[in-house]
């Protein structure tokens, strides 16, 4: 367990690197200039010439990358460009939201994808299984800004049940998470349903039944947890997505997570944000990989054999 | 050998004391909590470095200037200052504040504070946008190139007094002076902030930030110090940002909000004006705005004035008009008519198909050419870039529109050669200060065609040029109305080149609660924006 942790350092070190190298050659490689974006219409070539040397941008790609990496090296994101100041503190402030909608985001999709998937593996095909099929592809399919809009307009709009926009109490995260729930369930219903289909035409559940368990006891105790390592991987997976934002449903529900952040400094050409929220999410995609491996083990004792 | 303005500084300070008759028929009422909402979250409310139109008003509110503007028109009046005096050969400005201004922070704002807030903006390692503008000060290229601390332009001979020697006339210095980069700060508070003055913000303005979560809120309390009686009207405002304008639009229809900064979302503007509180709702204002494409005259065929000017008679401007849903009026000049200077008699070039062919042929080009516009992409931009693309296939101009990220095209309009046309919409000029000048040397003068700059057409007329300085220095306040006329007679022997297609003068709309009072003037300032000094809450 030691070593792989230790191994999964070092590739998260190297993973990093290689994402901070990526990002910065392409956002070099544009061709809009930060130092004209900051100066604005009015500024003399003076101006912008000296925006750019207090940047550092007059200096070379390479000597310009190194310092970023040693700032990088004792927890400096940088600062932004556009709002002049400290993008470690700018992220660390959008990430409680992000943290709360991702958590919030993941349980509704789980736990929908569960029932749903079970529900229908059990019943493959029925007219319940079509259904639920039906509406997993709806929910895969469907834009986030239709589903978002559309919910705020039956719940908040129409039925006033839950506010609007913004960030701070229970009611709030309700339809955002809602919002991203239906979408990623259908993903996880679908996968919950082939992975049970799967596990259920094993011999041992045949067995099970033939030692006559009930077959609720066979779903949940044999069937389930052997379906289960695939769902996992992908709440790994989700939560590095969650965490590099997720921009439409933030911008429709005024949610200040790390998406809108990062939007908004792509407009801007803030190279300093948009690098910190890259490091950051990929950071976070490699951490939910490493929980994701680190619990398989112990729902599936042949991983931990191997 | 000192000309006193009498009229500026009595007159006009009477006219700022008291409620103006533009927006009487509404009683101003003291008082109320005001909630606004906007998409974007606020980047900086450092008044040096601050230059977008979301907190350029927030700024103005905060933070208080030697000059400043009646609010919602383009007139100065004397802010900070009591009075002033110009020398006669226009190089010596001598201000005297105003006794008692405190800062917020409780201590009195002296002449020295106005000199370090000036050169603080200058200085390279502020890295503010706004420097340029004092470059007519005396000393300004030795702060500016990071040489010198402190500008020798300026002078402070007692707590009181300020005299500002300048190193050429500059008729539009006291513009310069009411501009967000001229704001006064304490020394004190920019160095307690260490470099984070923007996120905490100390100024003398009417209002004081009380509250700033990032990502979510601002709240800005009413500042009772503040010297001009009974201004601001409102005691509060909150800023929540990061609030899609549809769904803020919504809120505004519940009442929960009661300004949406904005505005209506052009899918939305119609269903919003026809329904029943439409007209309450929505306000538009003129601003010095003017929406243009640019022909890169460095770039064939645009070389050739005859083809820039067949394309000014090609294009449909009333269609255009109707694709902003009517918030705009057709221009001819590269001046807006708010705008001293504006040519009403001026009728351009006439939207003509069958004389724009003719020229075109004339030009040598009967069959036409390809070419490529430029355009930004959020709507309605690229539905504009289309409009025009389908007005240019008429006279045989077959153009390809690229529709970019607005840092791409600002990047290929400032690259010679680049760029052939830009739809300026979405970047379109907005004059910083209400000046003609504004709007000639970044965008149609020589310094503007550089590398990096913003004259896309990289238009450069040396002739002109000279008329523009020679105005520019044409500061005795007696030839104001003279230095005008030439100002306006430059635009409209522009022209004449053809180097842009002015298209429209577009006006901004602001949502607003009927309960909230004024007329749109001071929603839609001309200087400002929205102006929370000067908006109030009717009566309920």
């Amino acid at each position: 367990m030691a070593f792989l942790i230790l191994r999964r350092l070092v590739q998260t070190a190297l993973i990093l690197f290689g994402v901070a190298a990526i990002t910065f050659l392409l956002l070099y490689a544009l061709p809009a200039d930060p130092a004209r974006m900051i100066a604005g219409r009015s500024a003399t070539a003076q101006t912008v010439a000296n925006i750019r040397h207090e940047l550092g941008l007059d200096q070379p790609l390479l000597s310009q990358f190194w310092n970023y990496l040693m700032g990088l090296t004792e927890g400096n994101l940088g600062r932004s460009y556009a709002q002049k100041t400290d993008v470690g503190a700018l992220i660390a402030a959008r990430l409680p939201a992000t943290l709360i909608l991702m958590a919030a985001g993941i349980f509704v999709e789980v736990a929908l994808g569960l029932i749903l998937g079970v529900i229908a593996a059990v019943r493959r095909g029925g007219p319940v299984d079509r259904l639920v099929m039906m509406a997993s592809f709806v929910g895969v399919s469907a834009p986030q800004f239709v589903a978002a809009l559309l919910l705020l307009y039956v719940f908040a709009v129409t039925l006033a049940w839950f506010p609007m926009s913004g960030f701070g109490t229970f009611a709030h995260v309700v339809l955002p998470a809602t919002t991203l729930g239906i979408l990623g369930a259908g993903w996880y219903a679908r996968m919950v349903r082939s992975a049970m289909i799967d596990v259920l035409n094993q011999d041992y559940v045949r067995t099970a039944r033939a030692k006559g368990l009930s077959s609720a006891r066979i779903v949940f105790r044999h069937a389930l947890p052997n379906a289960l390592l695939p769902i996992i991987a992908m709440i790994g997976i989700d939560i590095g997505q969650f965490m590099s934002g997720v921009v439409v449903v933030e911008a429709v529900y005024g949610w200040p997570g790390i998406g809108q952040l990062a939007w908004q400094a792509i407009q801007q050409v803030d190279i300093p944000i948009i690098m910190g929220v890259t490091l950051v999410s990929a950071l976070a995609i490699v951490i939910g990989n490493l929980v994701a491996d680190l619990i398989a083990p112990l729902i599936d004792p042949r991983i931990r054999a191997r | 050998m000192f000309k006193r303005w009498l009229r500026h500084s009595t007159i006009a300070m009477a006219l700022a004391l008291t409620p103006l008759p533009a927006f009487a028929q509404d009683a101003i009422k003291q008082g109320g909590d005001v909630v606004i909402t906007y998409k974007d979250d606020i980047a900086t409310l450092d008044p040096a470095v601050g230059y977008d139109w979301v907190n350029w008003s927030m700024i103005k509110s905060l933070y208080s200037r030697l000059m400043d503007y009646t609010p919602g028109t383009p007139d100065l009046i004397p802010s900070l200052a009591e009075s002033f005096t110009v020398s006669p050969d226009g190089l010596t400005y001598t201000f005297k504040l105003r006794k008692g201004v405190k800062f917020t922070n409780g201590r009195e704002l002296v002449a020295s504070d106005v000199k370090y807030s000036i050169e603080r903006a200058i200085d390279p390692k502020t890295q503010g946008p706004g420097a340029g503008f004092f470059g007519a000060i005396k000393g300004f290229d030795a702060v500016s190139g990071g040489t010198s601390a402190t500008l020798e332009g300026i002078a402070t001979p007692d707590d009181s007094t300020v005299i500002f020697t300048l190193s050429r006339p500059d008729a539009t210095f006291l513009h310069v002076l009411a501009i967000n980069f001229a704001s006064v700060v304490p020394k004190e508070a920019v160095e307690a902030a260490a470099g984070d003055f923007g996120k905490k913000p100390v100024g003398s303005g009417t209002f004081v930030l009380k509250e700033w979560t990032v990502g979510q809120r601002l709240v800005f309390e009413r500042n009772p110090d503040y010297f001009v009686k009974d201004m601001p009207h409102i005691d509060k405002f909150t800023v929540e940002v990061g609030q899609e304008p549809l769904v803020a639009l919504l809120r505004l229809q519940k009442g929960e909000v009661d300004i949406a900064g904005d505005g209506v979302p052009p899918a939305k503007f119609l269903e919003i004006k026809n329904s029943p509180e439409g007209a309450e709702i929505i306000v538009d204002g003129a601003q010095l705005h003017t929406g243009y494409i640019t022909l890169n005259t460095k770039v064939a065929p645009f070389d050739n004035v005859k083809v820039r000017q067949a394309l000014n008679m090609a294009i449909n401007k009333e269609r255009i008009t109707r694709i902003l849903n009517g918030r705009a009026t057709a221009a001819n000049q590269p001046l807006p008519p708010l705008m001293p200077g504006y040519d009403k008699a001026f009728t351009g070039y006439a939207f003509d198909v069958e004389k724009a062919k003719a020229l075109l042929a004339e030009a040598g080009f009967p069959d036409g050419f390809e070419t490529i516009l430029y355009s930004t992409n959020t709507d309605p931009q690229p539905r504009i870039a289309q409009a025009i693309q389908q007005d240019l296939a008429a006279i045989g101009v077959k153009a390809e529109v690229r529709a970019l990220a607005q840092a791409n095209v600002i990047a290929a309009g400032g690259t010679e050669g680049e760029a052939p046309m830009i739809w300026s919409g979405g970047m379109a000029w907005i004059a910083d200060f209400p000046d003609p000048s504004n709007f000639y040397g970044p965008i149609l003068g020589c310094s503007g065609a550089v590398q990096g700059g913003w004259n896309w057409s990289w238009y450069c007329n040396k002739e002109l040029d000279a008329r523009a300085i020679a105005a520019d220095s044409m500061s005795d306040p007696a030839k104001a109305a003279e230095r005008q006329a030439e100002w306006g007679k430059i635009f409209t022997d522009i022209m004449a080149d053809a180097p842009w297609i002015p298209v429209t003068n577009e006006r901004r709309v602001v949502a607003k609660s009927p309960r909230m009072g004024g007329d749109g003037d001071i929603y839609v300032d001309p200087t400002r924006v929205i102006n929370y000094d000067a908006i109030f809450v009717k009566d309920e």
